[in-house]
Parts: C-alpha cells; sequence; structure tokens
C-alpha cells in the first residue's frame, strides 16, 4: 500500500478535519479529567491540553504509515492516528477491551495497526527506538519516515543525543520532534538546560532544524511536512522544536502551583483551538453552526467512549502472565518456574 | 581417528551460527561497536563483514544504549537484530532499553509488538581487568520477566543456543565467557538447534548434585575428578538457560543425590545461586540430607592483583570443599 504525502498546506476539508481532531483530543482530556477525578483511572494521567495543535499539526503532516512513537503524554497521538476512543478510555479505564487489554493504561497505548508505535513513560527512551524503526524502513527499502516525539526535559537525556548522533552519521529517515512546553514536570527550562533552545542540538549532529510556534496548528502543519519531505526524499534526518504550553500540570497528581497565573493566562490567550477557530471562521471554512454540530458530535463520541469503558469488563485475573512471552512456555500460561506470577 | 567430529573453538562456533542464521534469514543483521572491519573485540564476528557487507554488520558509534535501543526499534518491526555489546560491563549503560523496553514491550502494548532480538556479549573474570571489566550479571538479567537468559558452557551449545536464540521471537541475553572463547570441541550442523530450558546432566553421579553453568561447568568437572580420586561420585548438571529454567531436571538430579552445590561466578546477594537454590527447597526440601552450598564469587568488587583475583572467583578446591560440606566432611578430607 502507498500513500501520498500530505502537503505543507491543508485543504479546507482538511483544515476542518485538524480542527475535529483537536477537539476530540481537547473533549476527550477532559472527560479523562473526571474519570480520574471519580475514581476509574488509577495511576499517572498526564494530559496534553493545550498542546493540540503541535500534535494535530504532526500527524496530518504524516503518512498513516509512517511509525509514530511518542511519550507518556500519547493520548492525542493515538486519536489524532484514528485509534477507537472507545478502546483509548477502556484502556484508560484498566478493562479488557482497552487498546492494550488493560496492560499498559494511560501512558503506554499503542496501535500498531495504525504504525502509532506506542507511548514510552522513561524520558527520553523510545528515542532510540524511533531511530530502529527508522533503520528498518531503510532495511526493507521503505520510504516511510519514523517520527518521534518527546519533549524538551527528554531532550536533556544523553541517549537522545547519541540518537541524533546516529542519524546524522547514517542519514536515517527519521523525524525528531522536541515538543518544548518549557517545563520539566515543575522544572522551567531555564533552570535545567545551559542554552534554551533545543533544536540546535540536533543541527551539532548535521541535522537540518528550527523552531515554529507549537501553539499554530497550520504553522506546525507546515513544519512537519517540510521535515518529513526530507526525511522521505532528501534520505536525511530533519528536528523541528514545537514550542507550546501545557494548560494542566505534569500529570494529575501535580495541583500546578509552581507556573505563575500570568504565565498561565498570556498562553490561554493562545489556546490553539481558540485561534483556530477564529481563523476557520474568519477564511469562512467553518461557520458557527457547522462548529456547533461538530462540537456536539465530538460530545457524543466521548460520552460513548466513557460509557463504554465504564461498561466493559475488568481483565480476567487468569490472564496475568499472558504475553510475557510471545509464547507460553511448555504450553503453561503461567510460563515455567522462573515466569510464574 | 578419521571419523572424530571436528574442534572448533567456542568463538568460531558463535561465528557459525551467526554466518548460518545470515545466510538462512534476510531480517537478521548484526549491529556492534568493531564487529566489522576489526572483527569484534574477541573475534566472533571475522569475516561477516565481506560475506554480508555494511548493510547487515554494522559498526557503531560507542554509544550502547543507543544502539541497543535502535535494535529494539528494529526488532518491533520483525528484523532480527544481533547486537553485540562489546563485554556484559557496558550493558549497565543500555540497562534501560533492555529493562524498560525490550523485557516489556509484548506484555505492556497487550501482544501488539515482539521483539525478537539477541543481545550477545561476553563476561566474567580472570583476566585482571580488576573491578570495571570482570562482572557476571545472569542474576540481573534473570531478575527481569520477558527476557531471555542464555548461558552457554561449550562450543556445541555456544552454536545451537545462539542460533536458538536468533530464530526465537523474544528478546535474549546471549552471556558468552570471556574466558571459553578458545575452548574447542564438536558442534552440531546447519539444523541443529539446541532448546532453550533444557538442561544438561554434564556428569552422571550419586553422591551430590553440582550445578554450574559457562565457564564455571568446567570449573565443576576439574572438582568432580579431584572428587572421583577421592571416591566421591558427583553429577554436574549444566542448566544453559535461566530463563526458562528447567528446573525439573535439576530437582530430579537432587532428589536422587540428596545433596547440592551451586556454582555461580557472579556475587552471592541475591545471585543466581540464591536463586537456583531457592527453587531447590521449594521442590526438594524433603528429599534434601544437607543445606545447600553455594559457591560464588567473593562479594567485594573484583580486585586486579592476580592472587588476590583468583582468591575472589570460585576455584575447583571450593568446589570440592562446599561438596565436602554438604557431606558433613571437613574441608580437605
Amino acid at each position: 500500500m502507498t500513500h501520498a504525502a500530505p502537503t505543507a498546506q491543508p485543504d479546507h476539508d482538511g483544515m476542518r478535519a485538524m480542527f475535529r481532531t483537536m477537539t476530540l483530543i481537547r473533549r476527550f482530556e477532559e472527560r479523562a479529567s473526571d474519570e480520574y477525578m471519580a475514581g476509574r483511572i488509577g495511576g499517572f494521567l498526564h494530559l496534553a491540553i493545550g498542546e493540540e495543535a503541535a500534535i494535530v499539526g504532526t500527524v496530518s503532516a504524516l503518512r498513516p504509515d509512517d511509525p509514530l512513537t511518542s511519550t507518556y503524554r500519547e493520548h492525542g497521538q493515538a486519536l489524532a492516528r484514528g485509534s477507537d476512543p472507545r478502546a483509548i478510555m477502556a484502556e484508560l479505564l484498566g478493562r479488557a477491551t482497552g487498546i492494550c487489554g488493560g496492560r499498559g493504561g494511560s501512558m503506554h497505548l499503542m496501535d500498531r495497526d495504525r504504525s502509532f508505535y506506542g507511548g514510552y513513560g522513561i524520558v527520553g527512551g523510545a528515542v532510540p527506538l524511533a531511530l530502529g524503526l527508522a533503520w528498518a524502513t531503510r532495511y526493507r527499502g521503505g520510504d516511510q519516515v519514523s517520527v518521534t516525539m518527546f519533549g524538551e526535559g527528554a531532550a536533556n537525556q544523553g541517549v537522545v543525543s547519541e540518537c541524533f548522533n546516529m542519524a546524522g552519521l547514517w542519514d536515517l529517515p527519521i523525524v525528531f520532534l522536541i515538543l518544548n512546553n518549557q517545563y520539566g514536570m515543575g522544572t522551567p527550562v531555564e533552570r535545567a538546560a545551559a542554552v534554551e533552545d533545543f533544536y540546535p542540538r540536533a543541527a551539532a549532529y548535521d541535522i537540518e532544524s528550527w523552531k515554529v510556534d507549537g501553539m499554530d496548528v497550520l504553522a506546525v502543519r507546515g513544519a512537519v511536512a517540510e521535515a518529513a519531505r526530507l526525511a522521505r526524499e532528501e534520505r536525511r534526518p530533519a528536528c523541528v522544536e514545537l514550542l507550546a504550553y501545557r494548560y494542566r500540570g505534569h500529570s494529575m497528581s501535580d495541583p500546578d502551583t509552581v507556573r505563575a497565573t500570568e504565565e498561565k493566562e498570556r498562553w490561554k490567550a493562545r489556546d490553539p483551538l481558540v485561534t483556530f477557530e477564529r481563523v476557520l471562521l474568519g477564511e469562512g471554512i467553518m461557520d458557527a453552526d457547522a462548529i456547533a454540530a461538530m462540537q456536539a458530535e465530538i460530545d457524543d463520541v466521548v460520552a460513548d467512549a466513557a460509557a463504554f469503558a465504564e461498561e466493559s469488563p475488568e481483565v480476567p485475573v487468569d490472564q496475568l502472565a499472558r504475553d510475557v512471552y510471545a509464547r507460553p512456555w511448555n504450553d503453561d500460561p503461567r510460563g515455567s518456574a522462573l515466569m510464574r506470577p | 581417528m578419521s571419523d572424530a567430529p571436528a574442534q572448533v573453538t567456542y568463538r568460531d562456533a558463535l561465528n557459525q551460527a551467526l554466518r548460518e542464521e545470515m545466510q538462512r534469514d534476510d531480517a537478521v543483521f548484526l549491529m556492534g561497536e568493531d564487529i566489522g572491519g576489526f572483527d569484534g573485540a574477541f573475534k566472533v564476528t571475522r569475516g561477516l563483514l565481506d560475506e554480508f557487507g555494511e548493510q547487515r554488520v554494522v559498526d557503531t558509534p560507542i554509544t550502547e544504549a543507543g544502539f541497543t535501543g535502535l535494535g529494539i526499534g528494529a526488532a518491533m518491526t520483525g528484523l532480527r537484530p544481533v547486537i553485540e555489546i562489546m563485554t556484559v560491563n557496558f550493558a549497565l549503560v543500555a540497562m534501560d532499553q533492555i529493562v524498560s523496553n525490550a523485557s516489556k514491550i509484548h506484555y505492556m502494548f497487550g501482544g501488539q509488538a515482539t521483539v525478537p532480538m539477541v543481545i550477545r556479549m561476553p563476561g566474567g573474570a580472570g583476566h585482571q581487568l580488576s573491578a570495571q571489566h570482570s562482572h557476571s550479571l545472569e542474576a540481573m538479567f534473570t531478575h527481569v520477566p520477558g527476557l531471555k537468559v542464555v548461558v552457554p558452557a561449550t562450543p556445541e551449545d555456544a552454536k545451537g543456543l545462539l542460533k536458538t536464540a536468533i530464530r526465537d521471537d523474544d528478546p535474549v541475553i546471549f552471556l558468552e565467557s570471556e574466558g571459553l572463547y578458545g575452548k574447542k570441541g564438536p558442534v552440531g550442523g546447519e539444523d541443529d538447534l539446541v532448546p532453550f530450558g533444557q538442561a544438561v546432566v554434564r556428569r552422571p553421579g550419586r553422591d551430590c548434585t553440582v550445578i554450574a553453568h559457562s565457564r564455571m561447568v568446567w570449573v565443576a568437572l576439574a572438582a568432580a575428578e579431584e572428587l572421583a580420586a577421592q571416591g566421591i561420585d558427583v553429577e554436574v548438571i549444566d542448566p544453559r538457560t535461566f530463563r526458562p529454567l528447567d528446573l525439573d531436571t535439576l530437582a530430579a538430579s537432587v532428589r536422587r543425590t540428596s545433596r547440592a552445590v551451586v556454582v555461580d561466578e557472579g556475587w552471592p546477594e541475591c545471585g543466581i545461586a540464591a536463586g537456583v537454590a531457592a527453587h531447590l527447597y521449594d521442590a526438594c526440601f524433603d528429599w534434601l540430607d544437607a543445606p545447600i552450598v553455594r559457591v560464588n564469587s567473593a562479594d567485594v568488587p573484583m580486585p586486579y592483583a592476580r592472587n588476590l583475583e583468583q582468591a575472589a572467583i570460585p576455584q575447583a578446591a571450593d568446589v570440592v570443599a562446599a561438596v565436602h560440606a554438604t557431606l558433613g566432611r571437613e574441608a580437605g578430607a
């Protein structure tokens, strides 16, 4: 199967679809927040509210068969790739119908059928996997581009520099997307990085790299489309830094008391959904009625996903040891002596 | 003598396995430091660059976490990388990739992706390489569900187990011994695979079961000769893989001999010997006539001085003393 690579500038249908996906991510995560507060979601829940332009601008610029990897803040990437909201919400609730059968939870979504290779919980740890996906593409003579999204915090991990080096050395078809939301948990960039721009780090390894406004979905789309074109057509790695802001704390357990109210308000004035809606209205691509109808449709999708998840069965405990290995040892589901639960 | 099987070194046995599996399956590629132009730090990959080219025999920068992770990502797509980490000591730099990614991807994503890769690396002490280059880390890897852990002691097993590892769909930690690369013995042919989870009796005996792996098999066999001269007949069993562990074969032997010694070049605390002994207590408590004795390296960072190093690592005399202890004999009796 071959796909045409998306253009840097979307057409009107494309823009409407992008706005719908951004709205879906926002409403889905607001509902996930409610589910967490109601005690139905456990563990960590990292919301990307405020980062929808970075996510949707990126995914809309890729072919559906371009392998995508992400951090633990990845509900939006899965939704943008077209994963079933029901299966994602069920995963968040730890149910048998979840997209990973309740094994991964919020931080570890994967949808292999959509070339979404997963969300990973160790900061920076997924970047070498993305390099391997790029390696595999070249090994097989494919024209896919491996795209990996990670934060500016991850950019301080040594393994990310190792990957910049190998990508530059071997000219691997990979796009590094540094989603700079300006905080590593509660620590601001200026207290964590010697140089506050991150894209020059990739440039140091002979990787074409630049920075764009991560709150502007069309700017992100254009930058990622160009980066993917470099990787796909010129077989050169690329790196784009997306400057953005998350409106919630690092996770649901973070009361977000560190960041100044004025700073948050300043960034909320640039809410990517609000600004993109203004563009759509201003250019006559959608009218107020169409937007209201779309939002109502999204509300139904999200309510249906939550109801589906809440009504879904728990994971049977007798499946605890399933999938530790590709095949059960000696056909014993408990595995061998050293594989038992 | 003409029909005696060819004697092949452990090093060349591994080389044969790599060559045969690369010929058999285009998805197999090798990656590591100095494995191509330099033929590998221990010359295991000698000649493979010439035969298979730079696409399949890849020299990397010194970047263990990075290229181990690259291998994991490539394996998720169905390629079969064989990653060489020059020695097990450098695997510590890649531990996040091995433990947080390789071992967990199949499980935490609900079985959507497998990680069919092999990470080869030699370890062990005895060459005066001092504290940072003498590790035996079997226990660390065996601790982790999702990994398979393989510890060949002979050329035949080195070849047959590596072939099995490359065809296996799970991440396999393949621990070679620096002290065995020159060891010679017969090897199997192209289709002779050694299965995982099947221990082998290296020497049958009645009086005590000695469990040893990798280079320690040879230490245990030397001890068995000494003990035989004293009229003590020990059975030496090599588990060959720790994940999966063939507990049935180990336990059957211990039930027969009623005594067990576990030899392990790693450290004693929470070590491989401790883990195996715990399994044997669970499985054989009522059959035991004496406490199980563990023989480990000393609980110290490995010293450089030759006499200190030799004092720190298990010797045949230590195994002899341990067997004596299970038999209620004084050391040297």
